[in-house]
């Protein structure tokens, strides 16, 4: 049985609907990524899943638990950690982790081994009696990440937590999850940032309320029919100007100092076409490449097949 | 079900929380005793000492005798004598004197003759209360010197009097009809705005939705935040006692064991309502105003504090009647001054019971763990 299954599940706020006709399956143990820019109806999904939002229709089942029916019975076995920063700021650490082992349930023998192993996660020993709206970004999310799993949830869900931590406190957060997951823990986690996504086991793309694709990384990525060149030229922005305007190149677009250039059909006969449109526009070519699509190109060839513009 | 540990654990936070709010903490310790000295003290109804100016044109012993009769009363302090009549209407105008009495040329020789003799009390009516009580005392006292005058040192029986009594509060102070009072509507405004906060605060700080996606039942939490207040209520409404029987003198005739079961229901439905509206607001300043209006024009207005009822117009009267303050006045009053028991206060004792039950139940029905919007 799948740890959460998801049919035709949408939800609309008056005319506008945030998330339409929403369908997939994840499995025990899977870290399962929401890709997408904001207002995809990433943060609507999850909440929907942790039974803080009724679905207009269709149904999902967490856990076994039906997510509108059996929500109470729901909240005991899910883990939670919202988008903003939620625990209580007035609090100290220490009386955070007792207030969710309190709501929770979690006394005892239980209380102290987890409550130990939160402090030790979130690096805050010798941090417990700090209140925690001082603490710094990267400990307040940890120590948020430890009160939502004091109780060793079956399914974690966790809406943008790296959002506002810097890459080396995110890249930390990412081991956390993999440690969870290892242990058996089944891992629901939306982001915006496109490189988290290859962290994940599969991925749903969303973008304006809808799944535009699914599957691995590895998948998503070979699945993508265009490919990329990537050039490095005298004058970038003459460059992108000059392909832009040639046939057979569906876009160009400035990538550092790079130019990428995304064509219809991968081969050697594309590079030599943007090799020519170059030396015709009187620009010379330094190097030319042809480079595996990103999760990024991934996403923006799949909306723009779609001819939808992107949310955000 | 619900879980005493989940309960408790909303009260500690709840109590932490407080503790560390210094805004909450005055409100919830140094307000009330605040509130009951400075309104104790600035609300009084005993009027004494009005100052009066004096134009006694007359200049006799019989004219000095009258002024001292005024004085003597207690109720009158001369603090001007003028010399014209023209400056009597300027300390009037300046709100110097209170009231001007004249006395005018031939006071006495008009005594001696038998005649009618006048003299004149200027009042400033624009205090109405003052100036109708001044009316009264001078009535008397003109009244009993032309009594004296009449006697001439003979006394006489009275073919009827009239022996009044006055019970419960026998020497007619104000304070002990205010404090008992006060004590209700400072309570009434003081427990919806410890309460008025505390849900708005959880939608405001983003910390509500991690709450709800706890297994916590609304009830938990409702009964959760109202314990710590309950607690800070029932030592508020012992201190402001305390204050009115140290401070004010008010006896404190009945049980205290009654007003305590009463103070505790009132308080309950109190604090729920409070809860209430910051559930439906979900925003801090806008709770705070909804919660001080909702709760303390009612209490000081209609509840029998301040004005009589029997004399408001019918649609204010019916009003009244959902007031809660009205009848945890009627219990503070009765247990104060008259020490009577339940069997007299049985239908505020109804009425409490239904204020705190009312009051959760909004509470609890005004609190979602969903976030619909």
């Amino acid at each position: 049985m799948s740890a959460i299954a998801v049919h035709e599940l949408t939800r609309t706020f008056d005319d506008f609907v945030a998330v339409d006709s929403a369908t997939f399956d994840v499995a025990r143990g899977e870290i399962f990524g929401f890709l997408g820019p904001n207002g995809a109806g990433k943060t609507t999904t999850i909440r929907m899943l942790c039974g803080l939002l009724r679905p207009t229709s269709g149904h999902a089942q967490v856990a076994g638990f039906h997510v509108a029916r059996d929500a109470a019975a729901l909240r005991a076995r899910i883990g939670y950690m919202s988008q903003s920063f939620s625990l209580y700021p007035d609090l100290t650490a220490d009386e955070n982790i007792q207030l969710f082992a309190g709501l929770y349930d979690v006394t005892g023998a239980r209380f102290a081994q987890r409550r130990e192993w939160v402090l030790g996660m979130a690096g805050l020993r010798g941090f417990e009696r700090h209140v925690t709206g001082t603490l710094p970004l990267g400990f307040k999310q940890r120590l948020a990440l430890g009160c939502a799993v004091l109780h060793e949830p079956l399914i974690l869900f966790l809406d943008e937590p790296t959002s506002g931590v810097d890459p080396v406190a995110r890249r930390g957060f990412w081991d956390l999850i993999h440690d969870l997951a290892q242990a058996g823990t089944t891992v629901l986690v939306s982001t915006h940032y496109m490189e988290e996504a290859e962290y994940c086991n599969r991925l749903i793309l969303m973008n304006r309320g809808r799944i535009i694709a699914a599957g691995a990384p590895q998948t998503l990525r070979s699945a993508m029919t265009e490919a990329i060149i990537e050039v490095i030229t005298d004058d970038a922005p003459r460059a992108v100007e000059a392909l832009t305007r040639a046939g057979g190149v569906i876009e160009a677009s400035m990538y550092g100092r790079a130019v990428h250039v995304v064509v219809a059909d991968a081969g050697a006969q594309a590079v030599t076409m943007v090799r020519e449109t170059l030396v015709a526009a009187g620009r010379s070519v330094e190097s030319i490449t042809q480079v595996t699509p990103s999760l990024e190109h991934v996403f923006v060839s799949t909306v723009r097949s779609e001819g939808g513009a992107v949310a955000g | 079900m619900l879980s005493p540990r989940r309960t408790l654990a909303m009260a500690r936070k709840e109590w932490i929380q407080l503790r560390r709010d210094p805004r909450s903490m005055v409100l919830a310790f140094g307000m009330p005793v605040l509130m009951l000295v400075f309104f104790g003290y600035a609300i009084s109804w005993d009027i004494t000492d009005i100052p009066i100016a004096v134009l006694d044109q007359d200049r006799t012993a019989r004219s000095r005798h009258l002024i001292d009769a005024f004085e003597a009363s207690g109720y009158f302090t001369v603090v001007s004598r003028p010399e014209r009549a023209s400056d009597i209407d300027d300390a009037l105008v300046h709100g110097r004197v209170t009231g001007a009495l004249t006395i005018p040329p031939g006071f006495t020789r008009d005594l001696a003759a038998g005649r009618p003799a006048a003299i004149q009390l200027l009042l400033d009516g624009s205090d109405a209360n003052t100036a109708t009580v001044a009316l009264n005392y001078s009535s008397a006292i003109a009244a009993g010197y032309s009594r004296d005058v009449l006697l001439q040192g003979r006394s006489i029986e009275a073919p009827a009097t009239a022996e009044t009594r006055v019970w419960y509060n026998p020497t007619l102070e104000s304070s002990n009809m205010i404090v008992p009072g006060l004590i209700a509507v400072v309570m009434s405004i003081i427990a919806a705005m410890l309460t008025a906060l505390t849900i708005a605060r959880e939608w405001e700080r983003g910390t509500m939705e991690q709450l709800a996606a706890t297994p916590v039942h609304r009830l938990e939490v409702v009964f959760g935040k109202l314990l710590p207040y309950l607690g800070i209520g029932m030592f508020d409404v012992a201190t402001t006692v305390l204050a009115g029987v140290l401070i004010f003198g008010v006896p404190l005739r009945g049980s205290i064991l009654l007003l305590a079961a009463m103070t505790l229901l009132f308080l309950l439905g109190a604090l729920g309502l409070g809860m209430a509206i910051s559930a439906v607001l979900k925003s801090q300043v806008l709770a705070t105003q909804v919660a001080m209006v909702a709760t303390y024009l009612p209490a000081l207005l209609l509840s029998g504090f301040l004005f009589d009822i029997a004399s408001m117009p019918a649609a204010l009267r019916a009003v009244s009647y959902i007031v809660p303050a009205k009848y945890y006045i009627a219990v503070t009053r009765g247990v104060f001054l008259k020490g009577v028991g339940i069997d007299v206060l049985w239908i505020q004792g109804i009425s409490m019971v239904a204020f705190a039950t009312v009051g959760i139940a909004l509470a609890t029905a005004a609190f979602r763990k969903r976030i619909e919007a």
